[in-house]
């Protein structure tokens, strides 16, 4: 469990987190969102203590970080992928990581087959790639076995079969129980993976919200459905607070019934589908509109409309 | 209990407290286990026996006032020859101490390793104590190594010396004393600056440069400050005869050693204080 409380970090008169506060909890993934800038890696690195906060506070399963004594134990993190030497090899750099915790050597051969690095464990990490790379900060921030694990754009750099390992990877950390928090710029990405979402824009708190309910809220518009029997399906989904609108004589668009519902109440009364589409406005562009004011400060309009395409 | 398997409730993998031990076992293995760390060791070493053994067995009496660039004391004896390199010797061991802290800021290794230890001076004391002892264990074998093979060149020399005359042994081991301090003074000036190049730079600047900009002072003032500069101070730990204006090597290894301990010091304090 990581609790930043009223978090705040000023550089001179910048302020790059601005009393912030979030909780990731065991269990979930949490999905720490913003736009590039607005003070996702410095909050990162004020939890594990590599910078000391302007006021407010942040704990690590309730204490500051420095004070545990086995503190990759508590948390594993992946802040850049770069945090690395380059001339020292994959197995060399988790070993030397490993030394600091009596963590054995049958551990770090552990975490570099669950990167999928053992062909490589042996070369200078110099030589490896933005993905490799990403795969080794991953493996170090498993070296402990964890209770928390935190990982800044772990999929940055990384193929699709990468992408897909990352997720499950996550997916499977949280459902041992563990709190991962894993930060993006990108909204649909992060969907895909996290369970909660504590989203913010320069430096403050702009949502701290279910993915489930930041996807339903932005949903609104309802679902489209196409059919040959419109007009029975339209008395069929009729109710209270469902609002049915229709743009041609094969095609409704519902409010207030999801997807789910309405394909059940079509299938139970024999009535085709050959269209059920939720009319999500997209997760990006919810966010983007979310964001959008803590964005507009540093670019032009133009720029965040290109920045969207 | 440091040997404690603290929260079981993941898998079997047993993780133990962070203690000075096995942070300096981690340290241990991130020096040796850079390439960087064996090359400029293995140059520090052997510029310390090829510049001692070449000075050696060049030397003819006639030329004795030209003995190069070493602790020149204007008298020309079997050690300052077989220590001719120790100036060359300390930049190597004091890069490699700047290398081995500020070239963690450069890579970003840094953040690793202070989110290991975030309690973060164990790892200063830590990279101290793996150089320290490991450059004074290698220089002070390369001192008698350019030594004795000194006195091969310098047979039948009136200069020459042996291992048991009064005081070469102290003066060889003195300069693995004072070449160890160094690294350690490389590894505080590394994390006092976080940069290689202006850790490296600031190493030279205080070992070779300060006491040549120090004699444009007035002589009175010049006198007195002289023997305290950090190179001057250690150069007396070496030195087999003292001139009139230098520092025992007892005190010239205390005022070194005091310099060492002020910049470490100083790197302690910047490293707790601010932000990695």
């Amino acid at each position: 469990m990581i609790e930043a409380r009223e978090l705040t970090k000023r550089y001179g008169d910048k302020t790059v987190v601005d009393h912030l506060s979030f909780i990731v909890k065991p269990g979930e993934v949490t999905g720490f969102l913003g736009p590039n800038g607005a003070g996702k890696s410095t909050t990162m690195r004020m939890i594990i203590g590599l910078d000391s906060p302007t006021a407010g506070s942040v704990t690590v399963n309730g204490k500051s970080y420095a004070r545990h004594a086995a503190p990759l134990q508590e948390i594993g993190t992946l802040l850049e992928a770069k945090s690395v030497h380059p001339g020292r090899t994959a197995f060399n750099h988790l070993m030397a990581l490993a030394h600091t915790h009596g963590i054995s050597r049958r551990r770090v051969d552990e975490v570099i087959e669950l990167a999928g690095l053992t062909s490589v464990a042996g070369q200078r990490v110099g030589a490896f790639s933005l993905g490799m790379g990403q795969r080794l900060g991953i493996a170090s921030a498993l070296l402990g076995d964890p209770a928390i694990v935190m990982l800044d754009e772990p999929v940055n750099g990384l193929d699709p079969e990468g992408v897909l390992w990352v997720r499950n990877l996550l997916r499977g950390l949280a459902d041992e129980g563990r709190a991962v928090m894993l930060s993006s710029h990108l909204m649909s990405e992060t969907a895909l993976i996290a369970d909660h979402l504590v989203i913010i824009g320069r430096g403050r708190l702009l949502a701290d919200t279910t993915v489930d309910d930041f996807t339903r809220e932005a949903g609104g518009s309802g679902v489209k459905v196409a059919t040959t029997e419109a007009v029975k399906l339209r008395s069929l989904l009729a109710g209270p607070e469902v609002t049915i609108s229709s743009s041609s004589a094969e095609e409704l668009v519902v409010v207030g019934r999801d997807a789910r519902e309405i394909g059940v109440i079509a299938a139970q009364h024999g009535v085709a589908l050959y269209e059920l589409t939720p009319q999500a406005v997209s997760l990006e562009t919810a966010f983007m509109e979310l964001t959008h004011d803590a964005v507009e400060y540093q670019s032009a309009p133009a720029d965040t409309e290109r920045k969207a395409a | 209990m440091t040997s404690t398997t603290l929260a079981p409730e993941f898998s079997g993998t047993p993780v133990r407290t962070v203690t000075s031990r096995r942070v300096l076992r981690s340290e241990w293995a991130k020096f040796w286990s850079l390439r960087s760390s064996w090359i400029t060791l293995a140059v520090g070493v052997v510029l310390l026996i090829v510049f001692g053994a070449i000075a050696s067995a060049t030397y003819s009496p006639d030329a004795a006032t030209n003995q190069g660039p070493g602790p020149s004391t204007g008298i020309s004896d079997a050690v300052s020859l077989a220590l001719t390199g120790v100036t060359f010797a300390s930049l190597a061991v004091g890069v490699l101490g700047v290398l081995l802290s500020a070239g963690e800021y450069s890579t970003g290794m840094i953040r690793s390793t202070l989110a290991a230890v975030p309690r973060r001076l164990p790892v200063l004391w830590a990279k101290s104590a793996v150089i320290g002892p490991i450059a004074l264990i290698l220089t002070t074998i390369a001192a008698l190594a350019a030594f004795q093979l000194g006195t091969l060149g310098l047979d039948g020399e009136k200069i020459a010396l042996s291992l048991s005359d009064d005081g070469v042994l102290r003066s060889l081991a003195g300069a693995g004393v004072y070449l160890a301090l160094v690294a350690v003074f490389g590894v505080a000036l590394g994390m006092l600056l976080r940069s290689s190049a202006g850790a490296i730079a600031a190493l030279v600047g205080i070992l070779l440069i300060l006491p040549g900009l120090a004699s444009l002072l007035p002589d009175s003032l010049y006198d007195n400050i002289n023997p305290y500069f950090p190179g001057n101070a250690g150069s007396a730990v070496y030195a087999l005869h003292q001139s009139s204006d230098s520092l025992s090597p007892g005190t010239g290894l205390a005022v070194f050693a005091g310099w060492v301990a002020l910049t470490l010091a100083g790197a302690a304090f910047r490293l707790v204080r601010t932000d990695a």
